[in-house]
């Protein structure tokens, strides 16, 4: 599989800030990356200098293997975390005027029954709900039948129902063998849509590699969650971690029934016990010490 | 290229249509103005006359007659007949008069409501000087105020359209995220400019050639040249303040600051480029001052046409001035434009 774009050394300076600090990655054809990481994690400047929008103090970017220029915005497509659409325009009309911009056009129709906007042609761009709007940058990020679509925090906002049409959608878009590169700060969302993952923190890149390897190679066994208040006794013997802001104590298991034994001796109520399988959230807390919930 | 210049022309030209309050106040302002001042001209403005003084010498003598001493009048001196003639008939000086050995001669235009007052201040002054001046005919048509002033009104409905239309609309979407948007796409800063010139340029000549045309049919309008030559005068015009904009607009990224700084520029615009008076009796480093605004060169020029009859070769040092400001405006606000805040 080819790569479609490859990030190289990336590094972004602002007064007294280092927003990026030597990010390097690379992206193969055809599937979905995600750059994780909690907000201020420097996921989206990574983003936007890699889209051309934002300068970088030092690295490049390579676009199947040439540096992105020309061809690159033509056959990109961006969705932004915060933008804004001409006013007065209906949706139908902002879509046309996206399309013009590109010599690279995609079936229009085709795009609008995608994304559902049908019925919403008409409508002012201002007049849109929250998953309207989300639908419809989605829609503009489309117009030029792109190879490479990016996708800032694109359901930051969206009622969980939302979320999920959009997912959907995402995958959809997927399907057609388009590469997504996704920024989320949702670990469920990147762990659902993306094929492989970096996780950002204070600019950096943490870890990377594909959500379930990663998991695999962190965790053997399932997680045991207990209330902080419902521990009466010394968890010394047991390897485990405080969650300060949840209020939970969390224990990772490869003998769950072992574990419990172990552990009742020392809580007052073993009928608020979870247990679960580890997701990226456990993993940036493990990468960080802190949580992406803070 | 020109598909993607077209759909942002298109789309800002819907903007703009659609946003009735704008649309609304770019027609209504310079009509109320217009006819406000036609029929209800108050004489506010200056408490002070602009009166020419044809003598032979440089020097003003103010013992020539007791006018000569009166407070809150401009006096100034002028040698050359033809010319002080001419400034009276297009509303440059209020009054003219000449003191001579065997008395005294003034020539007033009919239709200036201020050289109406100034008349009577100097018959005042003359009775009690023992009635020495008497009224002579001026030659040649005299201007009626209206005919001054709408070359003015049109320039200033052009200068405030221009410059907010495309600075201070630039700056928002710079600010709320559009410039940004428009970044990630194949489109070129100078695509961009060209099509935001070409959308306000439209508009700007369209609702120009409205008021020109409502006025002219309904208050018969002096038009003394060539239709085409005052198009190409307001064409470039629109273009060298579109320019001017885009440089305010170039960088600013708070629209407060915008709306500051376009100001800062529209006001002392408005007040030297001699929309509502001549900058005769003003001092020369006000009337050199002048010359730095497009506006002074578009309102130059078009009076010389409409009031003169003046050709396009005769105009033409005022559109190579306007091009050549165009140019430096174009070649900054392209130099300095940002698509979004750092």
């Amino acid at each position: 599989m080819r790569v479609a774009l490859e990030a190289r050394h990336l590094v972004k300076h602002y007064p007294g800030v280092v927003a990026v600090n030597d990010v390097s990655f690379a992206v193969e054809e055809g599937t979905c990356f995600g750059l994780l990481g909690p907000n201020g994690a420097g996921k989206t400047t990574t983003v936007e200098i890699i889209e051309g929008v934002t300068p970088a103090t030092s690295g490049e970017v390579l676009y199947f293997g040439e540096p992105a220029g020309r061809r690159f915005r033509e056959e990109a497509g961006i969705q932004f975390q915060n933008t804004a659409l001409q006013d007065f325009l209906t949706v139908g009309e902002t879509l046309e005027m996206f399309q013009k911009l590109y010599d690279r056009r995609a079936d229009l129709d085709a795009i609008i029954e995608e994304c559902s906007l049908g019925d919403l042609l008409d409508r002012d761009n201002r007049k849109l709900s929250g998953g309207q709007r989300q639908r419809l940058f989605l829609a503009v990020a489309l117009v030029n039948r792109p190879r490479l679509v990016f996708l800032d925090e694109p359901t930051t906002g969206l009622d969980p129902q939302a979320r999920r049409n959009f997912w959907e959608l995402v995958q959809k878009i997927q399907g057609h063998g388009t590469t997504i590169v996704l920024t989320t700060h949702y670990m469920d969302e990147a762990h659902v849509l993306c094929n492989e993952i970096a996780i950002m923190d204070e600019g950096r890149i943490m870890t990377q590699g594909a959500p379930d390897a990663l998991l695999k190679q962190r965790y053997a066994g399932m997680i045991i969650e207990l209330p902080v208040a419902d521990v009466t006794g010394d968890l010394d013997g047991i390897d485990h971690r405080v969650i300060e802001n949840l209020g939970v104590v969390e224990i990772v298991s490869d003998d769950v029934a072992r574990s419990i034994s172990a552990l009742s001796p020392e809580v007052t109520d073993l009928n608020h016990i979870k247990i679960r399988q580890p997701n990226l959230e456990d993993l940036f807390l493990d990468l960080t010490g802190h949580s992406l919930r803070a | 290229m020109l598909g993607r210049i077209y759909a942002i022309f298109a789309a800002r030209n819907r903007e703009f249509m659609r946003d009735r309050g704008t649309l609304s106040w770019n027609i209504v302002l310079p009509v109320a103005l217009m006819f406000g001042l036609s029929f209800v001209f108050s004489g506010e403005g200056r408490d002070q006359y602009t009166v020419g003084v044809l003598q032979e010498t440089e020097t003003l003598d103010t013992s020539a007659h007791p006018f000569l001493e009166t407070r809150f009048i401009e006096f100034v001196v002028l040698t050359d007949e033809d010319k002080a003639f001419e400034k009276v008939e297009r509303h440059q000086l209020d009054l003219l008069v000449s003191f001579g050995e065997e008395g005294g001669r003034y020539w007033i235009n009919p239709d200036s409501p201020k050289g109406y007052f100034a008349e009577r201040i100097l018959k005042q002054a003359d009775t009690e000087a023992g009635g020495l001046i008497e009224q002579a005919e001026i030659t040649g048509d005299a201007i009626r105020y209206v005919d001054w002033v709408l070359p003015g009104i049109l320039g200033m409905n052009m200068m405030f359209s221009c410059l907010f239309g495309v600075g201070y609309v630039v700056v928002r979407y710079r600010k709320n995220g559009f410039l940004k948007r428009l970044r990630a796409t194949p489109l070129r800063p100078i695509e961009f400019i060209a099509a935001q010139i070409g959308s306000r340029m439209t508009l700007i000549m369209a609702i120009s050639i409205f008021v020109y045309t409502g006025t002219h049919l309904i208050l018969d309008t002096r038009m003394e040249g060539s239709y085409l030559t005052l198009l190409v005068i307001a064409a470039v015009g629109a273009v060298s303040l579109i320019s001017m904009g885009l440089v305010v607009a170039a960088r600013v990224t708070s629209e407060e600051l915008a709306g500051g700084l376009l100001n800062m520029i529209n006001w002392p615009m408005m007040l030297l480029s001699g929309v509502w008076f001549s900058l005769e009796g003003a001092g020369p480093l006000a009337q050199s001052a002048a010359k730095i605004f497009p506006l002074t060169h578009i309102l130059d020029a078009a009076r010389a046409v409409m009031l003169d009859g003046a050709t396009f070769v005769d105009v033409m040092p005022s559109l190579l001035t306007l091009a050549g400001m165009s140019a430096v405006f174009l070649f900054l606000g392209a130099r300095f434009f940002r698509w979004h805040p750092e």
